[in-house]
């Protein structure tokens, strides 16, 4: 069984291309001299330079990332709160509703979680602009945390625990020196997660924004509705190549960690 | 003390972003559009208590979805899209996962990342990828013309099969995953069992693999059915004026028109349409994680 059947090595094939084939092309037509995205005029960066000159994306730019960062890591303090209590806390009352608020935000529809924060924000008369933008982020991406770290949290040993807290440690030390770094790998992805989803979210900025702040989502998509632009290929092209690093890099590491993990194993049985 | 605060602070966060702000949409969808800031009267105030509210009470917004056809078109217009697209996805992506998992061992690291790299890309961006290759003056109609399969260029982008394309392409990793951990959990073993038993290939697919995988499909089918259902930027950059989705027109209702008690009608509506896949998911997710353990 562990040669790939022509049937698989077809299927595989077609559904890569399906999912890579249209990047390439958004990133090679970055690059290229005419304005029309379609016709190939030969190889340039103007658009590169055109963007880094418009002041318009560039503040978006900065404004995405300072929401980013600001509702990514509140969300992952609330989010890690919220999985240890599903985990550790046993039953308390409206523990059901905590759960049930926990998952409903992961399915539920943008353009709902949007509008009602909206009238939220509305109705309690604050001021729409980043302030708004982060606390709607922070809601919807630390239940995304939440389930993340609530998995490996579940799945490590509470002994561990038990033995810091014979040991003498309090509760919080027991929690700092030896649950968070447990958990650590758990966290730091939640974070990631939260915060490649707030630079990405267009519905709910876009409900929960006023005239003071446009993130970069809602920029693009205003520009990319009246048609396709190769300026918005170049900053698409940058943002794929973002990304692509980073994933390749942290799954490097993750793979790294493994192999000494597994060496540390050993080791440990070896000495036994 | 400690642990009160532990739990208040989250519980207290999701039910004052999460919870009171449904119970303000269901409210305002109760209530009267007018040409104020903000656009609507209440229906609901403590000065005249419940007693007028209840009197005044008249679901004027949602008798009004029912009498104007454009709002159940976009309902059964956004079941239709989502139902049909699933079933696309669940064709292309079944093959996709079963290659996966079925690969050599040293492989599968780099195919897993591979299919979950595009998820941390822009879901925007993803879209508007499409764009230049969809138009009539794009790259596949440039290439079907240079092959010889059209001479004329196809309408695509602006059509529900631009829309049908964007969603299987956008939640393609969706359903691939969970369809993958099924098989690769799967003991081979089985099939081979089938096979010396006298199954053909095809019938020990049928018999032994596809119900080994059934938790799977059902969970990458509801995966990508419930986010396909209120979809808005697929429908908006790639469809056209003929596409209704519910997602849609919900956004055109607060942004154009402003009418915000009528959007907020149809979430409430949406919601309810919701409710069903949403529990059903979850009940199969919990029964999947009892079998496990």
């Amino acid at each position: 069984m562990n040669r790939l059947s022509w049937f698989n090595a077809v299927s595989l094939t077609l559904g890569f291309a399906f999912l890579y084939i249209p990047m390439i092309i958004l990133v090679t037509y970055s690059f290229n001299e005419s304005k029309l995205v379609t016709v190939w005029a030969g190889f340039s960066t103007k658009w590169y330079g055109e963007l880094m000159g418009n002041e318009a994306f560039l503040s978006a730019a900065w404004t995405t990332l300072k929401v980013a960062v600001a509702s990514s890591t509140m969300a992952t303090v609330l989010g890690t709160m919220a999985a240890y209590i599903l985990v550790r806390a046993g039953r308390f009352p409206g523990r059901t509703l905590f759960s049930g608020m926990i998952y409903a935000p992961l399915v539920m529809p943008e353009v709902i979680t949007g509008l009602s924060l909206l009238l939220l924000f509305i109705g309690v008369g604050l001021d729409r602009g980043v302030t708004t933008i982060v606390l709607a982020h922070t809601t919807f991406t630390m239940c995304y945390v939440s389930v993340v770290v609530s998995s490996r949290l579940a799945t490590f040993d509470q002994s561990l625990e038990e033995a810091a807290l014979d040991l003498g440690c309090s509760r919080a030390e027991a929690f700092r020196l030896v649950t968070l770094p447990i958990i650590a790998p758990a966290v730091i992805s939640g974070w990631l997660l939260a915060f490649t989803l707030s630079l990405d979210d267009l519905v709910i900025a876009s409900f929960t924004t006023g005239p003071s702040a446009t993130t970069l989502p809602i920029k693009i998509f205003s520009a990319v509705r009246l048609g396709v632009s190769p300026e918005i290929n170049a900053l698409s092209t940058i943002m794929i190549g973002i990304v692509t690093v980073g994933v390749i890099t942290a799954s490097l590491i993750t793979k790294q960690n493994m192999v000494r993990q597994r060496r540390d194993e050993q080791a440990a049985a070896r000495t036994q | 003390m400690r642990r009160f605060l532990l739990i208040a602070i989250p519980f207290g966060w999701l039910l004052a972003l999460f919870l009171v702000p449904f119970f303000i949409v269901v409210k305002i969808s109760l209530s009267d559009v007018a040409v104020s800031i903000p656009p609507y009267v209440p229906q609901f105030s403590w000065e005249t208590g419940i007693g007028t509210f209840l009197r005044d009470l008249d679901f004027e917004n949602f008798v009004f979805l029912t009498t104007d056809s454009l709002y159940w078109k976009s309902y059964v217009g956004s079941l239709v899209i989502a139902v049909i697209s699933t079933f696309l996805t669940l064709l292309i992506g079944y093959p996709i996962a079963y290659g996966m998992a079925r690969a050599p061992e040293e492989w599968r690291a780099t195919l897993m990342m591979l299919i979950i790299l595009p998820f941390w890309t822009s879901f925007l961006i993803r879209i508007y990828a499409w764009m230049g290759i969809l138009s009539r003056e794009g790259l596949l109609n440039q290439f079907l013309m240079w092959t010889g399969v059209i001479s004329e260029p196809l309408t695509i982008l602006n059509t529900n099969y631009a829309v049908y394309i964007g969603i299987i392409y956008a939640y393609l990793p969706f359903m691939v995953l969970p369809i993958y951990s099924a098989l690769d959990r799967m003991d081979t073993s089985l099939i081979e069992a089938a096979e010396d038993l006298g199954c053909s290939r095809l019938t020990a697919f049928w018999l032994v693999t596809v119900p080994l995988s059934r938790n799977g499909i059902i969970a990458g089918c509801f995966l990508v059915f419930i986010p396909a259902l209120g979809e808005f930027v697929i429908p908006s950059l790639l469809g056209g004026s003929g596409t209704l989705m519910i997602g849609k027109v919900l956004w055109e209702e607060f942004s154009s028109n402003r009418d915000w008690p009528l959007a907020s009608a149809v979430a409430v509506v949406l919601l309810l349409i919701l409710v069903v896949p949403i529990v059903l998911f979850q009940r199969n997710q919990q029964k999947q994680q009892e079998a496990e353990q």
